[in-house]
């Protein structure tokens, strides 16, 4: 599961699909997780770098996680 | 080096909510590197706002309406001719397009390039045919049937399913929930655009569209595909946005080279959740959002003239995504001179 090569984000966490002309507002953590799938990390990589990072149990995150890439899929903005 | 100056008239200068290609096809001619231009603007009423708003045409006249035949029409622009030295007209009303194109020869006669259509082009596409235009031509299009009496309405519903979208054969576009609504909706579009009256299947989507310009040959001049981003309730943009997108790309330089179209274009597409385009429509000519082609890159209104008078622009290679427009309403300060000169002797 990757993004999409062409997505734009700027710092202030505003994201571009230069594909369809949509456009989202991301919160810190959702820019930070497109941030790691756009450095070419993998979800496995992802969920690592985000439990290392922050105090929460592997089941919340997992959930919250597998939501927001649900999230990315249904907005078109991750490669099938 | 001094650039060439042409004189260029063009119509469509009603930049209204609903607007004409006229003023956004004269800011990119105004921008054109290679020459010079006077623009003469064609006006078919006197509160045209682009006859008022400044640097935008040197000279305006006003021209009869297509419905008054082709000679009145000629006789008008001969006289135009006579006084301006015409070298090329960029009609950008459908209504007026027919008799544009049907004119071509006796238009170059007397010296003045068009780059229309032809009469087959222009034809095939018309919203009538579309099924067929489709199938012709392997796109996908929404199914469609035209009517031209209310009783045809009833039996509506064994071939489609509400809502569906009943259309004028030049413009207006609405959606129908019952028979009743398609009745109402009839009797507006058959009295203002006359028959046939259009009824087609709804493909719910997003609403993506693609400016172009085609050489004759078959080859793409260039292409920008667009996302509407903010949509009037007259169903007309009113801000967009450029965007990347191979697919939309792929199937206009394929229609382009299939069909050979000559001229600007604009395909409309809806663009469904299952990622499959359909055509809508194709207006034969500029769209009113040419300008966002101009500024990413793409100043088809030039590249058009050059094509009309035989001069072979090289096709762009690539325009920029991200590019946005946001229409605004102004109000223009005139006096009534203005409007006495244009009203008493048809130029201003």
């Amino acid at each position: 599961m990757k993004l999409k090569r062409n997505i734009a984000i700027s710092e202030n966490g505003f994201l571009f699909n230069p594909e369809t002309g949509d456009s989202f507002l991301l919160n810190p953590i959702a820019r930070e997780i497109v941030n790691f799938l756009k450095e070419g990390n993998d979800v496995a990589d992802v969920k690592q770098l985000l439990f290392d990072r922050y105090e929460v149990d592997l089941v919340t995150l997992e959930k919250n996680l597998e939501d927001f890439l649900e999230m990315l899929q249904h907005n078109e903005l991750l490669d099938r | 080096m001094k650039k060439t100056k042409y004189h260029i008239a063009v119509t469509g200068l009603n930049n209204t909510d609903n607007p004409g290609p006229g003023i956004p096809v004269i800011r990119g001619l105004r921008e054109s590197k290679d020459f010079d231009v006077r623009i003469i603007g064609l006006a078919y009423e006197n509160l045209e706002p682009g006859i008022y708003m400044p640097d935008m045409v040197d000279k305006a006249y006003q021209i009869p309406y297509p419905s008054s035949g082709m000679n009145t029409l000629l006789k008008r622009i001969e006289y135009i001719h006579s006084k301006e030295r015409l070298d090329v007209i960029i009609p950008n009303f459908d209504a007026e397009l027919y008799t544009f194109i049907q004119a071509r020869e006796r238009l170059q006669k007397i010296g003045i390039q068009t780059f229309l259509p032809t009469m087959d082009q222009f034809e095939e596409r018309q919203k009538a045919n579309l099924s067929q235009y489709g199938e012709k031509y392997g796109v996908k299009v929404p199914f469609s049937k035209t009517i031209t009496h209310r009783r045809d309405i009833e039996q509506l519903k064994d071939s489609f399913e509400y809502p569906l979208l009943v259309k004028g054969k030049f413009y207006d576009a609405y959606l129908a929930y019952s028979a009743e609504q398609v009745n109402s909706f009839f009797n507006r579009i058959s009295a203002k655009w006359g028959m046939p009256v259009i009824i087609q299947e709804f493909i719910r989507g997003t609403e993506v569209n693609v400016i172009a310009l085609g050489d004759g040959l078959g080859n793409t001049v260039g292409a920008v595909p667009m996302r509407k981003q903010y949509i009037t309730d007259k169903g007309k943009a009113w801000g967009g946005i450029t965007i990347q997108n191979d697919k939309m790309m792929e199937l206009t330089r394929d229609l382009i080279r299939k069909t050979k179209w000559q001229g600007g274009m604009e395909l409309e597409l809806i663009k469904t959740n299952k990622n499959e385009y359909y055509l809508i429509e194709i207006n034969p000519r500029i769209p009113a959002w040419v300008y966002l082609a101009v500024a990413s890159g793409q100043n088809l209104p030039e590249a058009l003239v050059k094509l009309a008078l035989g001069l072979n622009p090289p096709p762009f290679s690539n325009y920029e995504v991200g590019k946005m427009f946001i229409r605004y309403s102004y109000d223009l300060i005139g006096d009534i001179s203005q409007f006495g000169n244009l009203s008493v002797s048809g130029e201003m």
